[in-house]
């Protein structure tokens, strides 16, 4: 078993409505594994967003501690959390979130632009990563130019062109027709397998968590099951 | 990718919008440059001042004459270099609407003293051989295609009949600041006429001209000229040429005011339609910060991206509004040479212009900002799709 890159300690989050507040995750406790692909399940308000968006640091915990590849990320101040997300953690969104003025090149660079790479570096790393996702020839298109399966791959390619320890995923075929949806999977589970990333994606797609080798289940933010997929 | 290119981009994200905003900017910056500009010409008069004149004129109101008798006693006191005199004519030009400043003065020493006032060496000699002769600046004779030797009639208002003058010179300015517009003829020859006339109006002045040669000693001077005619029937009221033209502008404060007024309400107005501009902008656009922010750009890029975009549109409407403040003020200043002759951009106008581009700009830009890096994250994601 590798050692965990994610360790999830009695982490709590709640939101307030109104006067109200809402309890969304309860004392959740959990470690992934290195290299692992993770399925977080379960239905609308679960807390499986909620949850992917504390591992990401785009989100703070109320209660818990998260540490990822040794670093208490719940400890850090927000530019270091910053810094550190854009080291360790590729994202790929439900709606692509690609920047419309920019180009599948442009798009795909951004992440670098914080980093010390010289535009010569920058671009080697862009061309690279668009090859992953096999879109070396729609690298000058705008998002508007391509499809939703080619938005998302370039999303893919911008969320692993800094090569960072963790990709999650919401939803990410939640937008797409089934054969794009399959590519993205497929697409995936090869940098999954071939190039040993962590990810973690949040479905409600059963197909789409059958690619997953574990799959957990959250329900009413508490963790419900955790099974190891058959591969 | 540089960051001037997203910017640019993101500026002309909505062509029609940022199209029409910038079009706003554009006019504002032309009416305050505009407005600025005719403030400057209000005050041209008092800028081209002197430090090295005087004025002097009767101590009840500049419409009392002083006598004639008084230039040699100005002479003698110390400090005074050079002394002229001279009346406003007030005559008009076949009719009233042809209005320009027009006076009656002694030639050699008025020209002396008014060194701005550029006469080529034969047409002064011409001058002062001819008490006919007047001086016409250049815009002016321009303005009535007047030409060397051509006659000029004025018809009195002050000093009432038909008064014929035969143009012998043109003057130019020394620069962009002297008034080209003004006329005058030999204080002689009204004299005479007035004699003629036995109206007991002869012999006597409006006002003197006094050339000091060490401005620093203007008030002492000032002092020692209203001493000397102290007591008399015609006492003097003696001031900086700067201090007696304001006199005449600060009657006209109020309108001075309300133009100032209107110039940067017409910045405060185009500050709400950019800050409009830019919320929008801001609220449509709440996802991509998040994102920006999910990939780990801090604090400050969100904000450089927001400020940059307001500075694109306010810049780009400055920088037009700049431009075409030049021949907007040249039209205008044409048009309105009789009552403005001294209409020029001003350096000052222009950096004023840019302040005020900047100003708008960075205000509109500040609210936006202050969402756009508040909002959390998972907040700020959640408004896509």
């Amino acid at each position: 078993m590798p050692p965990p890159i994610v360790s999830i300690e009695h982490v709590c989050k709640s939101y307030r409505r109104g006067s109200q507040i809402v309890p969304v995750l309860e004392d959740i406790t959990f470690d992934i594994p290195e290299g692992e692909f993770l399925a977080l399940m379960g239905p609308s308000g679960s807390g499986k967003s909620t949850l992917l968006n504390l591992i990401a640091g785009i989100d703070a915990v109320d209660a818990g501690t998260i540490r990822i590849g040794g670093v208490d990320i719940t400890q850090l101040a927000e530019t270091d959390l910053a810094q550190w997300r854009a080291l360790h953690v590729g994202f790929i969104f439900q709606f692509y979130n690609l920047i419309p003025v920019l180009t599948a090149f442009e798009n795909v660079e951004l992440p670098l632009l914080l980093t010390s790479l010289s535009k010569k570096e920058r671009q080697e790393h862009v061309s690279l990563a668009l090859e992953v996702v096999n879109l070396s020839d729609r690298m000058d298109h705008y998002p508007s130019q391509l499809s939703g399966g080619q938005q998302q791959r370039v999303a893919i390619a911008r969320a692993v062109v800094t090569d960072p320890s963790i990709l999650v995923a919401d939803e990410p075929t939640g937008d797409l027709d089934r054969k794009s949806a399959e590519d993205i999977l497929e697409l995936m589970e090869r940098l999954n397998r071939e190039s040993g990333k962590t990810i973690i994606l949040v479905t409600h797609d059963p197909r789409a968590a059958k690619r997953a080798r574990s799959v957990l289940h959250l329900e009413k933010g508490v963790l419900n099951a955790h099974h190891q997929a058959a591969h | 990718m540089h960051i001037i290119k997203l910017l640019i981009r993101n500026a002309f994200r909505h062509k029609l919008r940022t199209g029409l905003t910038i079009l706003g900017i554009t006019v504002a910056i032309l009416a305050f440059g505009l407005l600025r500009t005719v403030i400057d010409a209000w005050y041209a008069g008092v800028e081209a001042s002197s430090a090295n004149r005087l004025v002097t004129r009767n101590a009840i109101s500049l419409v009392f004459p002083l006598p004639l008798s008084y230039k040699e006693k100005i002479r003698q006191i110390e400090g005074v270099s050079q002394v002229s005199w001279g009346n406003w004519f007030g005559g008009i030009y076949i009719e009233e609407k042809n209005f320009f400043p027009n006076f009656a003065v002694d030639p050699r020493t008025y020209l002396e003293m008014y060194p701005e006032f550029r006469l080529p060496p034969d047409q002064m000699s011409a001058v002062l051989r001819d008490r006919k002769a007047a001086v016409a600046g250049r815009k002016l004779a321009e303005k009535y295609g007047w030409k060397i030797g051509d006659s000029v009639t004025l018809k009195g208002t002050i000093f009432p009949g038909n008064w014929e003058f035969v143009l012998k010179g043109i003057y130019t300015g020394r620069d962009k600041g002297t008034d080209e517009t003004q006329f005058f003829f030999h204080w002689d020859y009204l004299n005479e006429g007035l004699r003629k006339a036995a109206s007991g109006r002869s012999d006597t002045v409006g006002f003197y001209m006094i050339g000091i040669a060490n401005p620093s000693l203007a008030a002492p001077i000032s002092v020692a000229v209203d001493s000397t005619f102290r007591n008399s029937l015609a006492e003097t009221l003696t001031e900086t040429e700067r201090a007696f033209n304001l006199s005449f502008v600060a009657m006209t404060d109020a309108i001075v005011m309300a133009i100032q007024a209107v110039s940067f309400v017409v910045i405060i107005i185009i500050l709400a339609v950019t800050a409009n501009t830019m919320a929008m902008t801001a609220r449509e656009r709440i996802g991509e910060y998040a994102v920006f922010k999910t990939l780990g750009f801090r604090t400050y890029h969100i904000a450089g991206l927001i400020f940059g975009e307001s500075y694109v549109i306010t810049m780009t409407g400055t920088a037009l509004g700049i431009l075409l403040t030049f021949p907007a003020a040249e039209a205008f200043g044409d048009a309105m040479s009789q009552y403005l002759p001294v209409f020029i951009v001003d350096r000052e106008t222009i950096l004023m212009d840019c302040a005020a581009g900047l100003l708008v700009g960075t205000l509109a830009a500040v609210i936006p900002t202050w969402r756009a890096v508040t909002i959390r994250i998972a907040d700020g994601l959640r408004r896509i799709g």
